[in-house]
């Protein structure tokens, strides 16, 4: 248990940070012209960006950007998912079959291409990122809900519970989620990891949060181009990244050892954008 | 035997790559915006609003426009680019050697610091040794290619001056790429390495070889490592995939001329039909991969071969 306070901790903060940003008394667009690309000082320890705007400030907005996106899209393709494949694998018949072919095609290729290429026809935006990180993040969950489902829909308590004529999706929801939770729980947590580094990669490339809204992905982007003046402006949204990813990733892994959670889960976040 | 298990991976993976096809071509088409929009601005004149969606064919039904791509793509016709208005077919040729080369460097990059370090990791198991491999693994993996990829530019081209900041020209403008690109796979083979090769070091034929007094390297090498790599032939093949999709990330960092970055500046100027076929070629590519791999493994396994799982 205490292995996992750490990472755990990371992400509370990572967490609290994001809903609290509204509150604080922040201004990450404000424009202050003399101090442009100044490095760190104590005043404004991470220094400022190439508009003159505070990178701390930024960072923290970028945080709640990065939270939400993260947040919304596994929560929707955890649902979405883990339903179909559950449903899916219990009904079993046409329908199982024709998910089967769907989850195949998804996974036969990179996901972030989809990711980006739907993002990209889309437009810019960050609801155009959630939309198309969700399109392709429920796969994970799907087949891992399915396999997990065709192992236990021949246990005894569902025999029995079939058997006293308990409909089908009270079994479902009484008798077999609870028992494939922990397997799915993991496989969100490295799931978030890679929504993260989604969100970032897509901003990254011009196509997640517009300006003047701050993401980690798109402080990157703009840092690139001062990098021999002011590496500040990628050091330090990169590190916040780097710090929330592999926190997400040491807590996936701790809690399959600790929940026992053996098979199917991915070893640790293969990355949906690298 | 083998020819029929041949004949089946084929018609698998073809049928994956059509089934691929469909998933693009319905859900670039069916997803909420509408491409003549963004490419012309809301305030675009309904005349030329329709002149071009006549032009990219977007008048016509979907299912109708469907046949007619797929009938393309059986004559190997990816359509014309809107910017360049050449063929996407030369285009993508023009730009595959270059993502072939970032590919295979970054591969070798990765194997050759990966194996070692899973093989440490497994022989040292639960040492200061393991644990230092799989926490730099744990570390490579959480790092994004596209903060790789600046900080390597940051100290290898700018600081130290040793390779140039981007661009294609000559080995040393290839290492920064390979690196930011494969550190993934070279994050995650050493846990797999450790896991398999931990599998077979508790076999009983590896007891019989120390049994019969051969050295510890000669048991380890030939007759663990031997068995162990073979399900990470299969590990290696899956993740190329992950590899392809990196690229895109990783040329667009260095300016790399390849299939990834074409992808990203077709989407910057709103050319559709180039992202939908480099799309439909990376996605091609990778179940073309996984084919191999698989009849690799096949070849080099033959419980495999023979229907019996390992």
């Amino acid at each position: 248990m205490r292995r996992i306070l750490v990472p755990l901790g990371i992400i509370l903060l990572w967490a609290l940070v994001a809903l609290l940003a509204p509150m604080l008394p922040l201004s990450p667009n404000a424009i202050d012209l003399p101090q442009i690309l100044a490095s760190g000082s104590p005043d404004e320890w991470l220094g400022y960006d190439d508009l003159g705007r505070p990178i701390f400030d930024r960072l923290l907005v970028g945080a709640r950007t990065s939270f939400l996106v993260a947040f919304v899209v596994v929560s929707v393709s955890l649902i979405i998912g883990s339903l179909l494949g559950t449903v899916g694998a219990y009904v079993g018949g046409w329908i199982d079959l024709v998910l089967v072919r769907v989850i195949d095609i998804f996974l036969a290729f990179p996901g972030i291409l989809l990711a980006i290429a739907l993002a990209g026809v889309m437009g810019p935006g960050i609801d155009n990122v959630v939309i198309a990180l969700s399109v392709v993040s429920w796969v994970g969950y799907a087949r891992l809900a399915r396999a997990q489902v065709l192992s236990m829909k021949e246990r005894d308590h569902v025999h029995a519970a079939v058997a006293i004529g308990t409909p089908p999706p009270q079994i479902i929801a009484r008798h077999l989620l609870p028992l494939i939770s922990a397997p799915l729980i993991v496989e969100a947590s490295f799931g978030m990891a890679n929504v993260v580094i989604g969100e970032a990669g897509l901003s990254f490339l011009g196509l997640g949060v517009q300006p003047p809204s701050a993401s980690w992905g798109s402080m990157i982007r703009d840092g690139t181009r001062y990098m021999l003046v002011a590496p500040h402006m990628v050091i330090a949204p990169g590190l916040a990244l780097m710090g929330v990813v592999l926190a997400m990733n040491v807590l996936g892994d701790r809690l399959r050892d600790w929940l026992d959670v053996k098979s199917q889960t991915r070893k640790t976040a293969e990355g949906l954008i690298r | 035997m083998f020819v029929r298990f041949l004949i089946t991976r084929v018609l698998t993976a073809f049928a994956v790559v059509l089934g691929v096809v469909c998933l693009v071509f319905f859900l670039l088409h069916l997803v909420p915006g509408d491409p003549v929009e963004v490419m012309l601005g809301e305030s675009a004149h309904p005349a030329d609003k329709e002149a071009l969606q006549r032009a990219l064919g977007l008048d016509q039904p979907l299912h109708v426009q469907f046949g007619q791509y797929l009938a393309g793509l059986c004559q190997f016709d990816l359509g014309t680019s809107l910017y360049s208005k050449r063929p996407i077919r030369e285009l993508l040729l023009e730009r595959l050697p270059a993502t072939v080369e970032l590919g295979v460097a970054a591969l070798l990059f990765a194997l050759l610091l990966a194996v070692p370090l899973g093989i440490l990791a497994a022989v040292k198991k639960e040492t200061a040794w393991d644990f230092g491999a799989m926490g730099i693994a744990l570390f490579g993996v959480s790092i994004p290619n596209f903060w790789m990829g600046p900080m390597l530019i940051l100290v290898g081209a700018l600081w130290l001056g040793w390779f140039p900041v981007s661009g294609r020209g000559g080995v040393s403008s290839l290492v920064l790429p390979a690196l930011t690109l494969g550190t993934a796979l070279a994050s995650i083979l050493p846990r797999m390495i450790r896991s398999t090769l931990l599998e077979v070091l508790n076999e009983d034929f590896m007891r019989t070889a120390r049994g019969k007094g051969l050295p510890d390297r000669t048991v380890i090498v030939r007759h663990g490592l031997r068995n162990a790599l073979l399900p990470v032939i299969t590990l290696v093949g899956l993740q190329l995939g992950a590899l392809l999709s990196g690229a895109v990330i990783t040329e667009t960092v260095f300016s790399w001329p390849g299939i990834g970055s074409l992808v990203v500046e077709a989407i910057h100027r709103r050319d559709y039909p180039v992202v939908q076929a480099a799309v439909l070629c990376i996605s091609t590519s990778y179940v073309v991969l996984n084919l191999f791999t698989d009849l690799a493994y096949a070849w080099v396994d033959p419980r495999v071969r023979f229907g019996a799982r390992p």
